[in-house]
């Protein structure tokens, strides 16, 4: 590398300082994006050593099944939160805690594939209580404790498959919805039978479910499901303030296709938004007007006291059918198989984003209503009214790119729609469906994200685009390279690109918050009192080793710098062994690890004053070592200990010991 | 030289906007492994000269007969949070055995070690030397105030007093 200046260089050096002190002396708004780009990008998310960021952006991991967590404006990850698959990181699925969590009527399920974060709201505004995420393969949805930044709850969704049009939630986080993206053979019994899939028209049918969330607890349960003719439902919005009670849902494959839908799904010039009442579902529910329908789904529950996950086989739903109950669900029209269905912070517009349409039309709900009263159907489908589009409609948006995908709104009357065919975000005016700005992606954006963009509060100021191809933005890493998401500035007039940083799996949806919003009431510690793990110990003078039948129960403690007890013979093939770790630290960021040679699942890590078990089985005789996985201290290298394993019917004893050396062998 | 130039243009940026960062709170620079504490002022010199360490506690109040409730209490949280580390005699284990504690410090310096830990490792001379004694950090273990009140009775049990 050369390091001799010449005069030019150190003049040149002296030019570009002038001009940036000239600039910023103007102050945080450049005039014009070409200073931008040149200028502030770098200090808008320069986050320096020691300080926080300004947001929490809560990412889908796609494909992982995980969800991720990242500061804004820098980009930094701040962690991979475990949800729909297992995580050798923590043990998360491996643990005997932890297995339930992953339990469905279909046994239990290691891997699948979160689309969409969407974060508790109170009053239609962002209260920081919950994330939540849909499992799209296995229908499922999750509930994420933000004091804890852990998977508390995990419903399945019984007469559903791809559950893609969740887990979006109404303005008091009363119901979280969960809609098929594939519908498939429901019959009255809730079975899903054995018939010729050509039977699509007959047979076929879609279901959009209301989860209730417990206010205090946040626990789920299914309130009712609407069992809807065989389309699918794609996303999902609330309305909010005058649309509350409300809930839009955006459908395709009104071809009602079962084969190539590539080509047999994209034939109509207009799918729908499906507009639901749920206030007059829950009228009839409370009439009793629905059919109970026997199905199997699992629902598991973490409880923090116990460190414990458990899972309830559930078998019975309630059935609401729009065909026979009326005035509660009513098709919109909208142009070329929607995606995004978004409701304005106001409730006053749903934007409709068709992904191959070239046009994106809003709707107004005051119209939707008129028509609604007026009777200005333009017949029915499936037995379901369908609004007249011009009745509905505020207006289009008239060429604002190609392939809309999905909108949020910054709360000041914009709304910022993702393109996915013409790789950009457009910013445009809601009342007056002008386009103001537009900036490119790299490369082919699907979802975006406005910090509390489809809540009543937007909280404004950037615009993050998740991309779905990267191609030459980073350094190659063979065939896969990282997925991406970009940071935008839309503080000014103009949007302006600040940031391109790497995400896992692949991120969907997203949603971001302040931070101050969480932060104060971050978990630090578990309490060690307050540990009801049936295998705690306690204080080291209750870690000991039992043994039941072909089972050895070692309760275990561990703290800075070492297990008791580290010392265990008199285990014998054909023992399971079961190590249930209790961390008896009691600081914040203390976790200690745990693994022994051979284990077949994985290793534990265990928070301060939280009891984890790892099952052992070994599988030969010897002496096997075990150790702490996660650096505690000075001596965490001497955080280890021995475990013998003697033969099937040897009369070696069971004991036990920490701190004593042995003088001799038995 | 450009590498200069849009350093100093950062600092004049992030001073004139101060946008898009927040400050921690106080309370992160008391993580285990970084030390450090606020309690350098003149009255935390002057507990520290007489030996009752840094931290809330300035006077403790000792009666006598020993009061048996903070005794029974005392001892369940040894159980809990101590005794991994400390033995009731004088040997050391990973810290120093509790044998003649009570003889050996004040109760203020006692109690302001189990509350205040990090701070005292930081700036106690005394427990300086214990960290360099024992080469391992003691934890935070999130102990009160009243429940570091009744683990110092039954240290003064374990001491033979009455």
């Amino acid at each position: 590398m050369k390091t001799s200046f010449s005069f030019k260089s150190w003049l040149a050096a002296i030019g570009i300082f002038v001009v940036v002190v000239a600039l910023s002396i103007n102050g945080c708004k450049p005039r014009n994006v070409a200073t931008a780009v040149q200028g502030d990008a770098a200090g808008k998310v320069y986050v320096a050593p020691g300080k926080y960021d300004e947001f929490y952006n809560f990412v889908s991991g796609g494909f992982s099944g995980q969800m991720s967590v990242y500061g804004l404006p820098s980009g930094r990850m701040l962690k991979v939160m475990p949800v729909f698959s297992v995580n050798p990181e923590s043990g998360y699925g491996y643990s005997e805690e932890s297995k339930p969590m992953l339990n469905t009527s279909h046994g239990f399920v290691p891997w699948d594939d979160l689309h969409h974060p969407e974060l508790s709201q109170t009053d239609g505004e962002v209260d920081g209580r919950w994330v939540f995420g849909n499992a799209n393969n296995t229908p499922r949805i999750a509930r994420i404790d933000l004091k804890t930044f852990r998977t508390a709850e995990i419903i399945e969704i019984p007469n559903s498959s791809g559950n893609h049009s969740s887990p979006f939630i109404t303005e008091n986080t009363e119901y979280v919805v969960a809609g098929t993206r594939f519908s498939y053979p429901i019959d009255d019994n809730g079975s899903n039978p054995d018939v010729s899939i050509n039977t699509y028209k007959d047979n076929f049918k879609g279901t959009v479910s209301f989860v209730s969330v417990d206010k205090a607890t946040g626990a789920m349960d299914i309130a009712f499901q609407i069992l809807l003719p065989g389309v699918n439902f794609d996303l999902a919005h609330s309305g909010k303030g005058p649309s509350s009670g409300w809930f839009f849902f955006s459908c395709y494959n009104t071809e009602q296709a079962y084969t190539l839908l590539e080509v047999n799904a994209s034939q109509k010039d207009k799918d729908f938004i499906m507009a639901v009442n749920w206030k007059k579902a829950e009228e009839y529910v409370k009439q009793g007007k629905g059919k109970k329908m026997s199905v199997r789904y699992a629902s598991n529950r973490y409880d923090e006291g116990t460190h414990t996950a458990t899972s309830t086989i559930k078998n019975q739903v309630l059935v609401l059918d729009p065909k026979e109950l009326a005035d509660m669900v009513y098709f919109i029209p909208c142009p070329k198989s929607p995606h995004g269905c978004d409701v304005d912070p106001t409730g006053q517009y749903i934007v409709g984003s068709g992904k191959l349409a070239a046009t994106i039309p809003v709707f107004s709900f005051a119209k939707i209503q008129t028509a609604i009263q007026g009777k200005d159907f333009d017949g029915d489908f499936a037995g379901i009214p369908v609004i007249k589009y011009e009745s509905a409609l505020h207006g289009e948006v008239k060429k604002p790119g190609l392939g809309p995908l999905h909108t949020e709104f910054d709360g000041k009357g914009n709304a910022y729609t993702s393109f996915f065919v013409s790789s950009e975000i457009v910013k445009w005016n809601i009342d007056k469906l002008e386009v103001l700005d537009r900036v490119p992606t790299y490369y082919s954006i699907g979802h975006l994200c406005v910090p509390g963009g489809d809540s009543k509060k937007p909280f404004g100021k950037y615009v993050i685009a998740y991309n779905k191809i990267t191609k030459d933005r980073y350094l190659p890493t063979g065939p896969e390279l990282t997925q991406s998401a970009q940071l935008y500035d839309i503080s000014g007039d103009k949007m302006q690109l600040l940031l391109d940083f790497p995400t896992i799996g692949e991120p969907h949806y997203a949603q971001a918050c302040p931070a101050e919003l969480l932060m104060k009431n971050s978990t630090k510690i578990y309490k060690i009192e307050e540990n009801r793990n049936a295998y705690a110990a306690k204080g080291e003078g209750q870690s000991k080793v039992e043994r039941k039948g072909k089972e050895v129960h070692v309760y275990m403690t561990s703290i800075r710098s070492h297990f008791s007890p580290d010392n265990i013979e008199g285990v014998k093939m054909g023992d399971d062994v079961y190590f249930h770790v209790t961390n008896l630290e009691q600081d914040w960021d203390v976790p200690h690890g745990f693994a022994i040679k051979g284990a077949n699942n994985a290793e534990l890590l265990i928070m301060p004053g939280e009891t984890q078990t790892l099952k052992w089985t070994p599988d030969r005789i010897g002496v096997f070592p075990l150790y702490c996985t996660d650096f505690c201290s000075a001596l965490h290298q001497e955080m280890q200990g021995y475990l013998r394993v003697s033969p099937a019917g040897s009369n070696v004893p069971l004991t036990f010991s920490m701190g004593k050396n042995s003088s001799k062998p038995e | 030289m450009k590498k200069i130039a849009i350093f100093l243009s950062l600092v004049i940026f992030l001073t004139s906007c101060g946008g898009g960062q927040v400050t921690p709170p106080p309370a992160t620079i008391e993580k285990t492994s970084g030390g450090g504490s606020n309690a350098t002022d003149a009255a935390a010199g002057n507990t520290v000269a007489a030996g009752k360490g840094i931290g809330q506690i300035t006077s403790v109040e000792l009666k006598t007969p020993l009061e048996q409730d903070r005794i029974g209490r005392g001892k369940s949280i040894y159980d809990m949070k101590c005794q991994a580390c400390h033995k009731l005699t004088d040997e050391r284990l990973v810290g120093p055995g509790w044998k003649d504690v009570t003889k050996r410090r004040k109760p203020e310096w006692i109690m302001n070690m189990v509350t205040n830990v990090d701070a005292m490792l930081e700036q106690d001379p005394e427990a300086q030397k214990l960290l360099e004694l024992c080469l391992t950090r003691m934890p935070n273990q999130n102990i009160s105030v009243g429940d570091a009140r009744d683990v110092l009775e039954f240290m003064r049990q374990n001491d033979g007093e009455k």
